[in-house]
């Protein structure tokens, strides 16, 4: 049963960070360059801007909900289980989402790369 | 890809990283926090490990933050795995940490993943569709942006 809640909670958290992850890309993208803007408008107007922006508070609400999954399952799972599975699982995740979700072009090479990172990522726990 | 935006794809990565890496060297000296007693946190605030490693990380959010305004997600996070590679040589070389074979051949897998990413374009073109480009959704709220200045 604690091996169930620990898996539970590390799809949660890859979830609701690749969630965060995909709203806070667009909510950024819709905002717009930030070196170009903190030239013409200041970086004050640039931090309101970025603060104000509706999907910008979602995805920190959607990270805080990864954090706390991250929390619940570090007290029921073990860590060298945990942080290399949600990290590697998360980045296959925003690559998928990525793609649905923003449109983005996901050609071979990153692919590969993500593929690379995330078995890497997984190593790094032995 | 400009030499800026690429200062700040390695702020991503070393800010992270070390911030991660001030926070558990700080939290080395607080101990375990159990959730019956949350209130260990506020105690950890004023540990000048814990302080400088969220210092970073407010950093690390404002560079990812940028990188996503003008970049991919698919491009920023395998760019900015190398922090990863950055935690592992830190673990051997100051805090004299055992890296095994095993982490050596993940460190290689991660940054050949990075080469393989950072040599192409940044920002996909988007579908001919404007309708579905994010950034041609916004574009009064930003027109009147740029109006302001």
């Amino acid at each position: 049963m604690k091996h169930a809640y620990t898996w539970a909670a590390i799809l949660l958290m890859v979830t609701a960070s690749v969630t965060g992850d995909v709203l806070l890309s667009k909510a950024m993208k819709q905002v717009g360059d930030v070196g170009d803007l903190w030239k013409s408008h200041g970086i004050f107007r640039v931090i309101g801007s970025v603060l104000r922006h509706p999907l910008f508070a979602l995805g920190i609400a959607a990270m805080a909900i990864a954090f706390f999954a991250l929390l619940f399952g570090l007290s029921w799972g073990d860590v060298s289980l945990i942080a290399p599975a949600s990290a590697s699982l998360t980045f296959v995740g925003n690559m998928i989402a990525a793609k649905l979700f923003l449109q983005e072009r996901v050609d071979r090479r990153r692919c590969i790369a993500v593929g690379f990172v995330a078995c890497g990522v997984v190593l790094l726990a032995f | 890809m400009t030499f800026r935006k690429y200062l700040v794809l390695v702020g991503v990565a070393v800010f992270g990283s070390v911030g991660d890496s001030l926070l558990s060297r700080g939290m080395k000296d607080i101990g375990t926090i159990s959730l019956t007693h949350l209130q260990s946190l506020v105690v950890a605030l004023a540990n000048g490990w814990v302080l400088g490693g969220i210092v970073l990380l407010i950093g690390f959010f404002a560079a990812y933050m940028t990188a996503l305004s003008w970049a991919d997600l698919t491009y920023v996070l395998p760019a900015t795995s190398i922090g990863y590679v950055i935690i592992a040589l830190i673990a051997k070389f100051v805090l004299h940490e055992q890296v095994t074979t095993a982490r050596w051949i993940g460190i290689l897998l991660i940054t050949s993943g990075v080469g393989f990413v950072a040599g192409g374009p940044a920002l996909t073109p988007l579908p001919d569709d404007s309708a579905s480009d994010p950034r041609k959704e916004h574009e009064p709220e930003l027109a009147s942006l740029r109006g302001h200045s």
